[in-house]
């Protein structure tokens, strides 16, 4: 009889030993990627191309929501500072809450769902009509021709992307704020200015923001590179990608918050 | 697509995120007010710090001047010593006078520097001796209170 109660010990082990080894999976294909990215480099087009699937594709989504976040920091901060008389602290509020956290964690939630989801369906389909099979046949590594220009694709798109939210953002705050609230523009920007740092804000977002497109990237390629090759598991492939991102990117930032925002 | 159109929209997209990684840094944040290229550090001691922290700013008149640069704690005179970075553009005499201000009721603290009469100027390593350090509005509140009762009793003894 204590064989079958072992059963559920047993199953819960066979799962972990699981999760370990296909961490172990994802880390080889990351060196992978990483030491075969040398043809992007001879070939900067491949990278050009990535660059505009899962950066200029995703201008319009990250521009038009950094706007509206920020239109909405500035209606609320407004509502919570004026009761305490301290409306010329909004551009403070709206500009740090995005330069820290908004910016890199929104704009990487979104290139997750729109540009992650989009490389693992790729991948995924590539595997399922065998023609990464077909690259190996020719002595092509798929590594090296499909996985590492999306990689770096992604890992620069990234950044820019996170900035150009924030900016957006703060203009968003802006229109709302000064425009048609009314606060004064002076002391929404003077005040503005000498809370955010250089170098502990906004460098901090976009070390962040790289992390994330990282983190984003590696998860849709691998996800997608792994698929089982049918429509099903590519469907559950782009799913897992996006699930999967959205929580990495968002214990990441609590880690790097807690390196990053608690010694000063 | 053609590769030409491609590579305008990734030139197009690249130009638009370092501008506003730069509209981050010259707009919104420090960057274009405070070049902290050239300045030179002094240190100054004082008996209480209140809440000043590092990179606040040191202002003379009004106009930030620098910032501070670090904050230590001397065991031999059981003071706080703080190094002021200050700007190279603004010599200040070797007799300036610093003290702890706060910006508004309660706003942040900041150094306010008032400058000496001296002609020699500070460089880097001196150290300011005058120096007044930061109000504490308990201390103040306890000597109101100390005022307003021995007034009172003053009054009630005559």
């Amino acid at each position: 009889m204590p064989d079958r109660a072992l059963i559920p010990v047993r199953k819960l082990g066979h799962r972990a030993i699981d999760a370990i080894w296909r961490l172990g999976v994802v880390a080889r294909f990351f060196i992978w990627t990483l030491t075969r990215s040398g043809g992007c480099l001879r070939r900067p087009q491949l990278v050009m191309r990535e660059i505009f699937s899962a950066g200029v594709l995703s201008l319009i989504i990250i521009l038009v929501s950094g706007l509206f976040v920020g239109m909405v920091l500035g209606l609320q901060g407004y509502e919570t500072l004026q009761t305490y008389g301290s409306e010329e602290a909004l551009g403070v509020l709206v500009a740090l809450s995005l330069v820290r956290e908004l910016g890199p964690v929104v704009a990487a939630l979104l290139f997750a769902s729109r540009a992650g989801s989009a490389m693992t369906a790729e991948i995924g389909l590539m595997r399922a009509t065998e023609q990464i099979d077909a690259l190996q046949m020719m002595a092509v590594d798929p590594i090296a021709r499909v996985i590492a220009p999306r990689f770096w694709g992604g890992v620069i798109s990234m950044p820019l992307l996170a900035a150009l939210f924030s900016a957006m953002g703060v203009f968003g705050g802006y229109l709302v704020g000064v425009v048609l609230i009314g606060v004064d523009e002076g002391s929404f920007w003077s005040q503005m200015q000498a809370a955010v740092d250089f170098g502990d804000d906004i460098m901090n977002g976009v070390i962040k923001s790289g992390v994330f497109g990282v983190a984003v990237t590696l998860i849709a390629l691998f996800e997608g590179f792994d698929a089982p090759p049918t429509a099903e598991g590519v469907s559950r492939a782009t799913t897992r990608t996006v699930v999967t991102s959205s929580l990495a990117i968002l214990v990441l930032d609590f880690i790097l918050t807690a390196i990053m925002f608690t010694g000063v | 697509m053609e590769r030409t159109t491609l590579d305008l929209w990734v030139g197009l997209f690249v130009a638009a995120g370092i501008g506003a990684l730069l509209f981050l840094a010259m707009k919104v944040g420090n960057l274009a007010s405070f070049e902290s290229g050239q300045t030179y550090a002094v240190t100054v001691a004082f008996d209480n710090i209140g809440g000043l922290k590092p990179r606040a700013p040191v202002k003379s008149a009004g106009v930030v001047v620098g910032r501070v640069g670090g904050v230590s704690f001397d065991t031999q005179t059981y003071e706080a010593v703080v190094t002021l970075d200050l700007d190279a553009r603004y010599p200040f005499p070797d007799d300036s006078n610093a003290s702890i201000m706060t910006s508004g009721l309660l706003g942040e603290q900041y150094v306010a520097l008032e400058a000496g009469g001296s002609d020699k100027m500070l460089k880097t390593g001196d150290r300011i001796r005058l120096a007044q350090g930061a109000v504490v509005l308990e201390n103040l509140i306890g000597q109101f209170l100390y005022g307003k009762s021995a007034e009172s009793g003053a009054a009630a003894g005559e």
